[in-house]
């Protein structure tokens, strides 16, 4: 059936609408360049409070399975693709693309020319929008503009874990350090990551308070990816500076943006982000390039941290974005990027290892 | 590490001539690489025998070898290239297999040590590691990668011993395009097919393996600088699964099927493998198997060179892979060389694609009957068409009428007894059929997947075109369809053809009803960020959306049509003519717009013309493209017959059509208007008639006299074409020739025997007229012009002949109007009183297949001159010195340049490898040297068909060529040949006075001639066929003689020559010649350049 996204500035797209074709979809429309991981890309939590426009073209071609899950449920409010696949072919999969999605209550648009929407937000910036199927285009509008902007918002604590949880392989690891790790809207993949290198992971409430995480004695702290502005999260940078120096810290995307922030840096809005799973980033200390998995409208002002505390260690060869930071005398460190990479390449995975030394627990 | 300060000088590598596997992706690649490294400053020295590349044209190189890819000749330039304070390097990653097994003999003899010579682009243990199957396996079980079980064998008892199980597979190492593979499916095939597998490969090995028919298939192609940094430039998915070579399976860009985890774990497999081979710089392609069961990854194979696929990977994402290899090999990063459609960002990133791109390939069986029409291991394809698409059914309908197939499509394609047979062994045809299957055929998704195994996600596709197709099929009209309905055809691909076949109306009532309602295409950019970034390199291609990116200019423009699919007799030198048309115009200052839809091509690099529409070769496609961007004019001479076809309907839609007028080029088609012109000119040209029943037929040929050629009017390249000796032979043509009627008759030529064929290129402008080069053929005319070696400057027509022949060539061209280019072919044939006479067998007012070839034998580019000439830049007497406007010929220099054609019949088992009037050449070389002999013999060796220096001549003459075979005969024998004839010959020679061992035919008994040449002592093949009478004698020869790689002779012409060539080669030793120089030896180039 018939549906239709409005943005903002009025310019509307007309396709078909699947998944949870009744509810309306609202938020800040990004676009993500991976030609993967359709799924892990709707199950980020990072993408809170944001209507996801796929560029590659077909989409849902290998259906879904709950290991692909990077969250409980999709976070996405809707997706926009050009083609949405009508069978699932895969081994693997459990259930098909428009099924699993109608089933989560998010609506899907297709057949638009994604590629005119894109070229729209790389000129405007990311817009506001709103999409439904049976619905008033200026109701829609309105909505669009009703949204409150991404800016000054903390979704943070709204997709955060209610109640603290353990990660997988506890048993197994049960020799392994302990890391404690803030939920901002985590991925299960850094989880499983931090599992697999034989880290027994706390996952704790965004809010959890610097003394009750100390109280735990962790051997590390991880600080997670997630979505809207980090600036009125002033709760988790005051707990990361009372945490700084105490036990060594790793922060991922959102994460990174807080230790930005707590060591005195600001954070500022890109006009349209980084979705995709393409990046070249420079390590510099090696100047080995990472082909890298991005998810963030907000980054880190180099010019902003103090140069005498804090070395810039990752940029983004297209645009020269800071993509990572480490304190020279501190340990902590951080990446704006996703070294656990669900979807997207694994050149980054030695992060993860970084940090069990970090913890001097490396093998 | 930036620019490597250790080399100043790179040797490139080509490929070679045109064969199957092996096409010309590599002049393409080996292009972007010279002038990548040029534009950096490094001195080029290319080596490819290959005269109708863009590569050897000499702007493109500061020295450039046009001689054959052997050892041999290659050393001898390494040495004259070496420097004795080092410096030079060699490049064998951008030229094929050809270029790394050349690259592998050169080290292992010791050559590159020897002169100091470094190979880069890949070390020589990456290659063997790579290439040896053995050595990969291994490196493969290191690194923790599976892969088939299989065993590396050299003899017939270790293969037998490890194949217990069928079906096996056999792959050749060192070969390409699986060259001597094959899939075994007994015991008996599988002895036989590792016999030849054995023979082919260079190094006499073979990989036994475990078959995964019917898992997924996949490519990857991976980028690697020697700061270790790796990416992946696109991923390739294979429509057809395992079992039908890469190259013969249509493929899909990007992978469709792979969840990310998937895609991911091939990803990282990639990484691992290019470094334990350790390319440490460049572009390589590995393949991967996956079991759609449970997801199980092997790998297949890794070609650590610049491929087939890269080609296609580059054209598919915009990511110049060889020229990115290139400036790697000389020892920049990734992160250091920039994206050039995006100009801000670097090449250090993984293309991503917001479109879907298909590949298909296109056979040709037809033209080698009882060649195995089912597709394998080994590439049978000689070209290949790309569709671009923003879904993967709009990609697929386009590359399927880029086809050019002429065949209707969809059901009426397809024979529905043999569907089940067609689904379950690959064949051409098998997309039809799963079409039909889907739809008419009423089978389910399941069911096909079980025949073919496609995965569904592809077969759902097409069951949605197919039933998208029988539903408007049953609309009852195009009015009946609505805008809706129409809309989503356009969108999942189907041309108006298609619509106005399925609606039963004509073509233009489709436009029409689409125009009234706005239904038109739209142009999106290929720009490896999907939108991402701004774009700066307008490469386009069509599709129904909703914006358009095309952003045409107010410029002065000219739209060239490229030539499609690479197929045997329209191929690589009408993609050369292109790319000359557009560097002219470019030059003098117009907008240049390509329209092709062959990857392979140099005219598909965006950066060959201005603006690029990937986009097929139909009326509909080029028609919206030509609309769109308002051009001044359009070139449909230079692409060969595809777009030629196009000329009068694009006139008629009111394109001017520049240069040579559609109707003058409709003239010389015509047989009756051209005739009445020829007799009006006082040219002779073979008696001839048309004839559209047998009794007619008959009467024409006893008029006219045998042997008569006959052949259908409507067909190319020969097609169809026959000698007929005798009324019978003539009746049996009749029966058995396709249909023919009032308006497609039979045409009936008188057959000029013993002719010596003559092929003229000419410029003209309407004014002057100017001769490219009078070539002589080799082969009497009967044998195609395309298939028949030729010589520049002509080595035996006397002076008075060649100046008949030019008076009739401007006579032509002044009569035909032509403004541009035109080919004639001439036949010189005695008459009773011995007196010769010129007669012209065909007139071709475009472009041809030997313009390349004579630009570079004289250094004059005509594709270029023709093309300031046609679009009014210049008139020849401002391109060219006086003296050649008054000579009317273009000057040739003190070499002979000889062509030769290379033919694939090791491809074609069972096909009868003679020649005759219907093309089967798939490519070309060219032969340099100061005499006729030597020039031919370096052609033949080029060629792959090396002439021998002792041995035994095995003779089988036709009685008319006895007495003419006694003087060659003798003269092999004083060269110290043994000779061996069958009885009928063998009698001659004694009575003659040689010595000539007789033999047995097969009919008479044994040990025959078979036999024998099966013995190995017998080097060279002399055999001027008889016709019927003695077919399967002769056919049995012929087939004996390229199974074992015996070269062979079917003229007495060419045996001539080849007798001469012996006797260069006995002389001396490899003599090379650096074209630029034989160049400057010539007239001073034109204004042109
Ligand atoms: N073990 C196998 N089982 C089934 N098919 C195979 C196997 N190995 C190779 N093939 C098929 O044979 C084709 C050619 O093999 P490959 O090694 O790639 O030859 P080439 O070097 O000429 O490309 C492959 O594209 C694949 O389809
Ligand atoms: N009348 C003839 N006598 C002898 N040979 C001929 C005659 N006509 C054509 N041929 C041979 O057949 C070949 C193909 O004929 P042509 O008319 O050139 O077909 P095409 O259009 O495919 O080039 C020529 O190259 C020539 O060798
Ligand atoms: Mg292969
Ligand atoms: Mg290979």
């Amino acid at each position: 059936m018939e549906a239709v996204l409005v943005l903002e500035d009025g310019r509307a797209f007309t396709g078909r609408g699947f998944g949870a074709v009744k509810a309306i979809g609202a938020g800040e429309v990004v676009f993500n360049t991976s030609m993967t991981g359709y799924q892990e890309i709707c199950t980020d939590p990072s993408y809170a409070g944001q209507i996801v426009c796929l560029t590659a073209p077909q989409i849902g071609n290998y259906g879904t399975n709950p290991d692909d899950d990077e969250a409980a449920k999709p976070f996405v409010e809707a997706l926009i693709v050009r083609e949405f696949s009508s069978i699932a072919s895969n081994w693997r999969s459990a259930q098909d693309c428009d099924a699993y999605l109608a089933a989560h209550g998010i609506p899907v648009l297709a057949d638009i020319d994604t590629r005119a929407l894109v070229r729209h937000l790389r000129a405007q910036g990311v817009l506001r929008g709103a999409l439904g199927a049976g619905h008033p285009q200026d109701e829609l509008l309105a909505g669009a503009r009703a949204l409150p902007r991404m800016e000054g918002t903390d979704l943070a604590k709204v997709v955060t874990t209610r109640t603290a949880y353990d990660g997988p392989r506890i048993e197994a690891n049960r020799q392994g350090p302990l890391v404690v790790a803030y939920d901002f809207g985590i991925k299960r993949n850094i989880v499983r990551q931090l599992a697999d290198h034989g880290c027994r992971v706390k996952v704790i409430p965004a809010q959890t308070s610097a003394a009750d995480v100390l109280a735990m004695k962790p051997q590390g702290i991880f600080l997670s990816n997630g979505p809207g502005d980090p600036e009125p999260c002033s709760y988790a940078v005051q707990n990361i500076r009372a945490l700084m120096g105490k036990v060594p810290i790793f922060g991922i995307c959102l994460g990174h943006q807080l230790i930005g922030l707590a060591l005195g840096g600001k954070t500022y809005k890109l006009k349209f982000g980084h979705h995709g799973g393409n990046h070249p980033v420079r390590h510099e200390a090696t100047g080995r390039i990472e082909i890298t998995a991005h998810n963030h409208n907000f980054a880190v002002d180099p010019d902003s941290l103090p140069a005498s505390e804090v070395e810039c260690t990752h940029f983004d060869l297209n645009d020269g974005t800071l993509e990572g930071l480490r304190h020279r005398s501190l340990p902590l460190y951080s990446v704006q990027y996703h070294p656990e990479a669900a979807p997207g390449p694994h050149d980054s995975h030695y992060l993860f290892a970084d940090f069990m030394k970090l913890m001097g627990t490396a093998p | 590490m930036p620019r490597r300060s250790d080399i100043h000088k790179v040797i490139i590598l080509g490929s070679g001539p045109i064969i199957i596997g092996q096409a010309c992706e590599f002049d393409y690649s080996g292009a972007q690489a010279c002038k990548a490294l040029r534009a950096d400053g490094f001195e080029v020295v290319l080596v490819n025998s290959n005269p109708a590349t863009i590569m050897t044209d000499p702007e493109l190189a500061d020295r450039t070898y046009i001689e054959p890819l052997t050892r041999a000749y290659v050393a001898e330039i390494l040495k004259r290239e070496c420097e004795p304070r080092g410096g030079v390097a060699l490049l064998p990653t951008v030229g094929g297999q050809t270029a790394l097994n050349l690259a592998v003999e050169l080290a292992d003899a010791g050559d590159l040590e020897r002169y100091g010579i470094r190979l880069i682009g890949a070390s020589l243990e990456a290659i063997k590691k790579a290439e040896d199957r053995l050595l990969f396996k291994d490196a493969m079980k290191a690194i923790g990668l599976e892969t088939p079980r299989s065993r590396l064998v050299n003899n017939l008892r270790d293969g037998l011993e490890f194949a217990t199980t069928y079906p096996v597979i056999i792959r050749p190492s060192f070969t390409l395009g699986g060259t001597g593979g094959g899939l075994a499916y007994n015991r008996e095939e599988f002895a036989a097919m590792l016999v030849r597998g054995l023979d082919l490969s260079p190094v006499h090995e073979v990989l036994v393996e475990e078959t995964v028919l019917g898992w997924k298939e996949y490519e990857l192609e991976v980028m690697r600088d020697n700061a270790d940094n790796v990416i992946i430039v696109c991923s390739i998915e294979n429509l057809d699964p395992m079992g039908v070579h890469t190259g013969d399976s249509i493929t899909v860009a990007p992978a469709q099927t792979l969840s990310d985890r998937e895609y991911q774990a091939m990803r990282d497999a990639s990484l691992k493998v290019i470094r334990e081979i350790g390319v440490e710089t460049g572009g390589s392609n590995i393949q991967y198997a996956v079991n759609p069961a449970d997801g199980r990854m092997v790998v297949i194979e890794m070609n650590p060179r610049v491929s087939r696929s890269s080609a296609l990977a580059s054209k598919a994402t915009g990511f110049p892979i060889a020229k990115i290899a290139a400036k790697l090999a000389v020892g920049y990063r990734l992160d250091e060389i920039s994206n050039d459609i995006t100009r801000k960002t670097p090449a250090c990133f993984e293309p991503t694609l917001d479109y879907v791109v298909v590949k298909i390939p296109k056979w040709q069986f037809e033209k080698f009957p009882g060649a195995d029409t089912t597709l394998g291991p080994q590439m049978k394809s000689v070209g290949e068409v790309m569709a671009i698409g923003r879904t993967f059914k709009e990609a697929l309908l386009k590359g399927v009428r880029s086809l050019e197939t002429g065949k209707k499509r969809g059901a009426m394609a397809v024979a529905p007894e043999l569907l089940t047979q067609r689904l379950v062994s690959p064949h051409p045809d098998r997309l039809s059929y799963v079409r039909y299957a889907l739809g008419e055929g009423g089978m389910s998704i399941a069911e096909v997947h079980e025949w073919t195994g496609m995965d569904p996600w592809f077969l759902r596709q097409i069951q949605d075109i197919s039933q998208l197709e029988q539903f408007l099929a049953a609309a009852g009209g195009l009015d009946k369809v609505s805008p809706d309905t129409l809309r989503q055809a356009k969108r999942s691909g189907l041309s108006d053809a298609r619509l106005a076949e399925l609606t039963g109306v004509a073509e233009s009532a489709v436009l029409d009803r689409r125009r009234e309602l706005g239904l038109l295409p739209v142009y999106k950019r290929v720009d490896t960020c999907a939108a991402e970034f701004e774009s700066y390199t307008p490469y386009m291609y069509s599709t129904y959306e909703t914006e358009d990116e095309a952003e045409p200019t107010k410029k002065k423009k000219i739209a060239i049509l490229g030539s499609g699919p690479n197929r045997i007799g329209q191929g690589i030198e009408f993609d050369y003519c292109c790319c000359h048309a557009a560097f002219a115009l470019r030059e003098r200052g117009f907008e240049t717009i390509m329209v092709n839809c062959n990857p392979e091509t140099v005219s598909t690099d965006y950066d060959t013309s201005d603006r690029l529409y990937f986009e097929p070769l139909t009326l509909e496609d080029v028609t919206r493209v030509l609309e769109h961007e308002k051009v001044n004019g359009v070139i449909v001479q230079f692409g060969g017959q595809t777009p030629l076809n196009l000329a009068l309907p694009l006139e008629q839609a009111g394109f001017k059509v520049i240069g040579t007028s559609p109707r003058s080029i409709d003239l010389a088609e015509d047989r009756k208007r051209f005739g009445a012109l020829l007799r009006r000119l006082h040219i002779r040209q073979p008696e001839s008639g048309t004839a559209t029943s047998v009794v007619q037929a008959v009467k024409v040929a006893a008029r006219i006299g045998y042997p008569v050629l006959v052949r259908p009017s409507y067909v190319l390249g020969g097609r169809a074409m026959a000698i007929v000796y005798d009324e019978a032979a003539l009746r049996r043509y009749m029966e058995l020739a396709t249909e023919y009627s009032s308006d497609r008759p039979i045409l009936i030529d008188r057959f000029l025997e013993d002719a010596i064929e003559v092929d003229v290129d000419a410029l003209s402008d309407g004014k002057d007229v100017v001769l490219g080069g009078i070539m002589e053929h080799i082969e009497e005319a009967g044998i195609h012009s395309g298939d028949s070696s030729c010589v520049l400057p002509p080595y035996s027509l006397s002076p008075a002949l060649q100046q008949t022949i030019q008076k009739h060539t401007v006579q032509l061209a002044l009569a035909l109007k032509v403004k541009g280019l035109m080919n004639v072919q001439y036949a010189i044939a005695q008459d009773g009183e011995g007196k010769q006479h010129v007669y012209v067998l065909e007139v071709n007012p475009r472009a041809s297949r030997t313009v390349p070839y004579v630009s570079k034998a004289t250094g004059y580019p005509l594709a270029k001159l023709a093309a300031l000439v046609m679009s009014g830049s210049a008139k020849l007497r401002q391109l060219l010195p006086a003296e050649v406007i008054e000579r009317q010929r273009i000057p040739t220099g003190a070499v002979y340049c000889v062509k030769s054609p290379v033919f694939p019949w090791n491809k074609f088992q069972g096909a009868d490898p003679v020649l005759g009037p219907e093309m089967h050449s798939t490519g070309e070389v060219m032969g340099i040297a100061s005499t006729m002999g030597e020039a031919f013999a370096k052609a033949q060796l080029a060629a792959g068909q090396p002439l021998p220096a002792a041995g035994t001549v095995f003779f089988k003459l036709r009685d008319r060529d006895k007495a003419r075979g006694v003087e060659l005969a003798r003269r092999l024998h004083h060269l110290g040949f043994k000779l061996l004839a069958t009885r009928g010959t063998a009698a001659a020679f004694r009575a003659a006075g040689l010595e000539v061992q007789s033999v047995f035919k097969v009919s008479e008994g044994r040990p025959n001639f078979v036999d024998l040449l099966k013995g190995g002592e017998v080097t060279l093949i002399v055999n001027t066929p008889e016709g019927r009478q003695q077919f399967f004698e002769e056919k049995e020869i012929r087939r004996t003689a390229v199974q074992h790689r015996i070269p062979i002779v079917t003229t007495l012409a060419a045996a001539a020559a080849a007798v001469e060539a012996i006797a260069a080669r006995a002389a001396d030793a490899p003599s090379v010649h650096v074209l630029q120089h034989l160049h400057q030896q010539l007239a001073a180039k034109p204004a042109a350049g």
